[in-house]
């Protein structure tokens, strides 16, 4: 499945994530200088730069792991900094992240990884109940088989999926994915950006996608904005992207190509 | 910063990480004591982690204060034994083990085999951002990885005193036995009678002091390790080492308490 087949699912009407005039830097070295992006309701939007241009920070200060010098970040019509502990907890419910190391709890089996945030945010809910849900997202990742295993003795592919399949547990609005593709052969890549666009049809979600892979960004994105020196270059699809002429854009597309 | 752009320190560069990071501590530390008293309370969590800390030490400290207890009796004999006092050795033992042993051999031993273990899996968990994954599933990762170890390392280590002390009794009991051929009930009559309440209360407060020590040690470290895999490297190894001096150093604070106390 390509992005284009999913694009008629974006409802532009509808702002899920809007980020006004956000700077951060870490001591003297300064990641974002000034961003501001709108993610509409079911749209993925694909964030593409270098290494180290401050697109995982984008990622951290959306679900409020980072703290921004300056700007504002609203999620779900919520302005992040301004919420207490427990409404920042309770918006983090509403939103799903997949990590690019998969971040899976060594010392938990699949199923434990799955139903922990569940079983810590939902009191009393029937072991029955937990097993469905985990069995669903299992399902939807097409990992059922590995329910019992221990993260170390699974494939890098399908640690993502499970990291994956344990955002999408809580029934997220939103999805964030950092660097999904990342590490993974060229097969493997694929079966996850197709399911990245399989989440967004099937779970209605609004998602950003961190990456360097134009592949991945061609394909799982309803639109792509270019990261560089902490500033959007130019958002739009592909095609509009790529047709700049900044040599930062060019460099990239050009880099990936012979990659 | 200055004008020039280099960063300007108080002191020296070290001196100002050095001062930061027991800033950094303290602050962690109150933050453990705030979190202990809310609610959610893992108790199935802390309970677990205090059957991995008696696990993972029980062998060790049985051994050691075994040998301990064994081989100060010997050390100590050719001494009394040159005034004629070598039916003191219960009392010495009893005393000795109660007020500085037990509790001290147990907390050197938990330092290397649970402030390690806590650092390193806290510090692993930290650089493959399994803690941000728990913050991001609105789960408190301080209150479900830092107050459950910290806890369970502060009862599990106290009752692991408790037995390290009545396994250096045994060990030196079974010198005195050996050589004396002293009965075990005389040897533990002799024994109790000379420890005082302020003897029990000072093992008491010592075993806690070194097991939150080496629980709050060995989490502040793991949770604050950067620098990938060489990271939790350096926080296993801080955390022992700062374990073990803080526990001399509280030690030390401790016993002039109690001798102030007891000369009162």
């Amino acid at each position: 499945m390509r992005s284009s087949d999913t694009d008629m699912l974006v409802d532009k009407s509808e702002t899920v994530i809007l980020i006004n005039d956000l700077y951060k830097s870490f001591e003297d070295l300064e990641v974002l200088d000034g961003i501001d992006l709108k993610l509409h309701k079911r749209e993925n939007l694909t964030v593409l730069g270098r290494s180290g241009s401050g697109k995982s920070v984008l990622l951290k200060i959306i679900v409020g792991l980072l703290r921004p010098d300056k700007g504002e970040v609203f999620v779900l019509g919520k302005n992040v900094e301004r919420l207490s502990t427990y409404e920042l907890n309770s918006l983090r419910l509403r939103i799903g992240f997949s990590f690019q190391s998969s971040a899976l709890y060594d010392s938990m089996n699949v199923y434990q990884n799955l139903a922990f945030p569940l079983t810590m945010n939902i009191k009393g809910l029937a072991r029955k109940e937990v097993q469905d849900s985990v069995e669903e997202v299992l399902g939807a990742v097409a990992l059922s088989d590995k329910i019992y295993q221990m993260p170390a003795e699974l494939s890098g592919g399908q640690r993502k999926r499970i990291g994956i399949a344990r955002a999408l547990i809580t029934k997220p609005e939103i999805m964030l994915y950092d660097e999904p593709t990342s590490g993974l052969d060229p097969i493997t890549s694929v079966e996850i950006i197709d399911l990245i666009n399989e989440v967004q049809r099937r779970y209605n979600t609004s998602s950003i996608i961190i990456t360097h892979d134009l592949t991945c960004a061609k394909n799982a994105g309803n639109r792509i904005a270019m990261l560089a020196e902490g500033r959007f270059l130019r958002v739009g699809n592909f095609d509009e992207v790529f047709a700049s002429e900044d040599e930062r854009i060019r460099g990239f597309y050009n880099y990936n190509f012979i990659q | 910063m200055n004008e020039s752009g280099k960063k300007r320190y108080l002191f020296t560069r070290n001196v100002d990480a050095f001062l930061t990071d027991i800033h950094h501590g303290f602050k962690f530390t109150i933050q453990f004591f705030r979190e202990v008293v809310r609610k959610p309370f893992y108790f199935r969590e802390t309970v677990n982690q205090c059957f991995e800390i008696g696990i993972r030490s029980l062998g060790l400290i049985t051994i050691t204060g075994f040998i301990v207890g064994f081989v100060f009796v010997k050390q100590s004999r050719p001494s009394l034994e040159s005034f004629g006092a070598t039916s003191w050795l219960p009392s010495l033992m009893g005393i000795a083990s109660v007020r500085a042993l037990g509790p001290l051999v147990t907390a050197l031993i938990a330092a290397g085999k649970v402030g390690s273990g806590i650092g390193a899996e806290l510090g692993s968990m930290k650089v493959t951002e399994q803690i941000d994954a728990m913050e991001v599933s609105a789960i408190n990762p301080f209150k479900y990885l830092v107050v459950t170890r910290v806890v369970a390392s502060t009862v599990g280590i106290f009752m692991l005193a408790l037995y390290c002390d009545a396994v250096t009794l045994l060990g030196s009991y079974m010198n005195i036995n050996s050589v004396e051929g002293i009965s075990m009930q005389s040897f533990l009559h002799n024994a109790f009678s000379s420890i005082s309440f302020l003897d029990l209360f000072t093992n008491i407060i010592k075993a806690v002091t070194y097991g939150f020590t080496i629980g709050i040690v060995g989490c502040y470290k793991g949770f604050n390790a950067t620098q990938g895999t060489r990271g939790v490297g350096m926080a296993a190894n801080q955390a022992v080492v700062l374990s073990i001096f803080l526990i001399f150093l509280e030690e030390f604070i401790i016993v002039q308490i109690v001798n102030w106390i007891r000369y009162l």
